[in-house]
């Protein structure tokens, strides 16, 4: 159901051109002082790392269950049903409380600008609801990456894991990382020595805050009674100082 | 009231304060015509720094005595403690403003600041605690409200807030303890970046008894500064009682955190000669050795000692809520963060303008001289020590 994009480092040569592809969607400029970089940016929404011998790309995960979705307090993020997370910047304050939340340290800011936006690869949510792949699979030349149903792309990984034991690195990186996600990664290599973090619990996070926040209208509502009840008792004596008329205490209030 | 003249008076003070002043609005200009990033050092790798973590995080906080005293007097009926009420509500309402202030700087599009009022994210914590800021600002002015209506002599409008104000009183509680707390599950989320020594499922409740600790010291520097600076009276006896009450409560935090360091076997980290041990370090020594000096009675019932207690409470809470949101986050960023000169000018401009404006309305509004308890009431009362709200 979900729409996933698988990246094999082992099939990648490092060109580029999903890099150059990427730009060219979102109408950024890229030449080679940008291909250059090796870091995402609010002008680099994907990006090929070289370690070693060995290349992995950077691009949203497109998580299951999204740690930047939860977080985002006016619904600027999205997931949807076809797999993206997407971002609607007309909503969007900038408080930038995504960028710290994300376990993969995807999205980015427009540091310069005045009115900055939020920014992170979508998926190309717009060609996939257009029944196309997406513009970096479409570019890549040696099928590296490639985008597809999760179901189908997770059978085709293990089918390479199955046929090459050897040549791989026997997991798939966001099979189950912070509960799966829909960018899929292979490797020669274990993925830590890639740069990615390898310490992410298999649940999703935002179980962590919701566990909590599910129960505010039971705090706020055993809070109410429970003060409401403790003000009752404590302001008994004055209710009988003043039904008895003692001049002992008027009201203080 | 003083000559308008004295309005022009020089002082060494002032002199400082409008140096303060015209930096913050140097960096603010930058701010705002050359954006965020050439007015912080923030980066993609590090978006959180010095406003949200000192302005609106620790800020919040140094609120806290609003909420506190206002339970202990009106809830719990402890009316020694109603001298301070309005001097806490005040403090309160200041940071509060100012940290909503910050937060219009900080944030991307101040001009959609409104935008979590119409548009819900309520699976959210930063939801939740805009929800209940929003709301404990109204409760604040509510709470407050006496002191303009005597000011000027409103009578009937006087009967009419005051005749709400148990339920008001009672709804600002519930949002502080929500709000206070959520502050610290803001953090929750990020498992595997905050170092742990900070990283704890129990940071919401650690965030709400330290907010307590904060507020209370907040009231005794209030008092304190109300006292040197504008001769008001300074209410000792319920002083000293706020100290006691200052160090149960840091007792009690204090404990709490060794505790779970011990529980989540993460003791052994303090061996590490790191930043991150240096600087829990320095925040828990600046918590312990208050609340060791306020259990003794001669530094609780000297003004000056009592002054000095508070204000290393709120340094070591200051430094524990940087250490979570600016600490803790280095390593795993793998980025060094040092604020920038803007950063730093715009935050203290606005602890200045909160300095000045708390002394503006001490001085022109009944904050410090409301009327006293009855002789016959404090006697009534005179038994009660440690404001039970507070334990």
């Amino acid at each position: 159901m979900s729409q996933t994009i698988l990246y094999d480092s082992t099939m990648c040569i490092g060109c580029k051109a999903c890099e150059g592809a990427c730009a060219e969607r979102w109408h950024l400029p890229y030449d080679d002082k940008v291909a250059a970089e090796p870091r995402l940016s609010a002008h680099k929404l994907t990006a090929i790392q070289t370690y070693g011998d060995h290349y992995i790309r950077r691009l949203c995960m497109h998580c299951a269950e999204p740690t930047c979705v939860s977080v985002c307090l006016v619904g600027a993020l999205q997931k949807t049903t076809l797999g993206p997370v997407v971002y609607d910047e007309d909503k969007c304050i900038g408080c930038r409380y995504c960028m710290l939340a994300c376990p993969f340290q995807v999205p980015v800011y427009e540091w310069s600008s005045r009115l900055p936006r939020v920014r992170k690869c979508d998926m190309c949510y717009a060609r996939l609801r257009a029944g196309k792949p997406t513009a970096c699979a479409e570019a890549c030349p040696t099928g590296a990456t490639i985008s597809g149903d999760r179901d189908g792309l997770i059978a085709e990984a293990r089918r390479r894991l199955a046929e090459k034991p050897g040549a791989y690195y026997q997991r798939i990186y966001g099979l189950e990382e912070v509960g799966g996600t829909c960018t899929l990664f292979l490797s020669a290599v274990p993925f830590e020595q890639l740069g990615l973090r390898a310490n992410l619990p298999s649940t999703p996070l935002p179980q962590l805050t919701w566990r909590i926040l599910s129960h505010t209208p039971h705090i706020a509502s055993l809070a109410a009674v429970a003060l409401g009840g403790i003000y009752w008792i404590t302001h008994r004596r004055e209710e009988v100082a003043a039904a008895e008329g003692s001049p002992r205490r008027r009201s203080d209030n | 009231m003083r000559p308008t003249l004295d309005f022009f008076r020089i002082s060494i003070w002032r002199v400082i304060f409008v140096a303060i002043l015209l930096s913050g609005l140097a960096g603010l200009y930058v701010r705002f015509v050359y954006g965020l990033g050439a007015a912080t050092n923030l980066s993609d790798s590090f978006p959180w720094g010095l406003w949200k973590g000192f302005n609106v995080v620790a800020g919040i906080g140094l609120g806290a005595g609003g909420f506190t005293v206002a339970a202990t007097v009106h809830v719990f009926n402890l009316k020694r403690y109603r001298p301070i009420l309005r001097i806490a509500l005040l403090t309160a309402l200041l940071g509060y403003s100012f940290m909503a202030l910050a937060l219009i700087v900080d944030i991307g599009r101040p001009y959609r600041i409104w935008h979590p009022v119409v548009m819900w994210g309520e699976h959210s914590v930063l939801f939740e605690v805009a929800w209940c800021v929003i709301l404990y600002l109204n409760v604040l002015a509510l709470e407050l409200a006496p002191a303009v209506c005597e000011r000027f002599g409103w009578r009937k409008l006087l009967r009419a807030v005051k005749a709400i104000s148990a339920p008001v009183v009672i709804f600002g509680v519930i949002l502080s303890t929500l709000h206070q707390s959520s502050l610290g599950s803001l953090f929750l989320i990020l498992p595997e970046k905050l170092y742990p020594l900070w990283y704890t499922p129990l940071l919401p409740v650690f965030f709400f008894v330290s907010a307590i600790c904060a507020g209370l010291s907040m009231v005794i520097i209030a008092s304190w500064q109300g006292n040197r600076a504008l001769g008001k009276q300074l209410e000792l006896p319920v002083l000293e009682g706020l100290g006691r009450a200052l160090a149960v409560v840091l007792a009690i935090y204090l404990l709490g955190r060794y505790l779970d360091l011990e529980d989540r076997g993460a003791l052994t980290l303090l061996l590490r000669n790191r930043m991150e041990t240096w600087l829990f370090a320095l925040e828990i020594s600046l918590l312990l050795a208050p609340m060791l000096l306020l259990f003794l009675h001669r530094v609780r019932s000297h003004p000056g000692r009592l002054y000095a207690c508070a204000l290393m409470v709120i340094l070591g809470f200051v430094a524990n809520r940087l250490n979570v949101t600016v600490t803790g986050l280095e390593a795993s960023s793998g980025t060094h963060y040092v604020p920038k000169w803007s950063e730093v000018s715009v935050t203290l401009s606005m602890v200045a303008l909160g300095f000045a404006l708390f002394r503006f309305f001490a001085q022109h509004f009944p904050i410090f001289d409301e009327r006293r308890p009855q002789p016959a009431a404090r006697e009534a009362h005179a038994e009660q020590g440690v404001p039970a709200g507070v334990g």
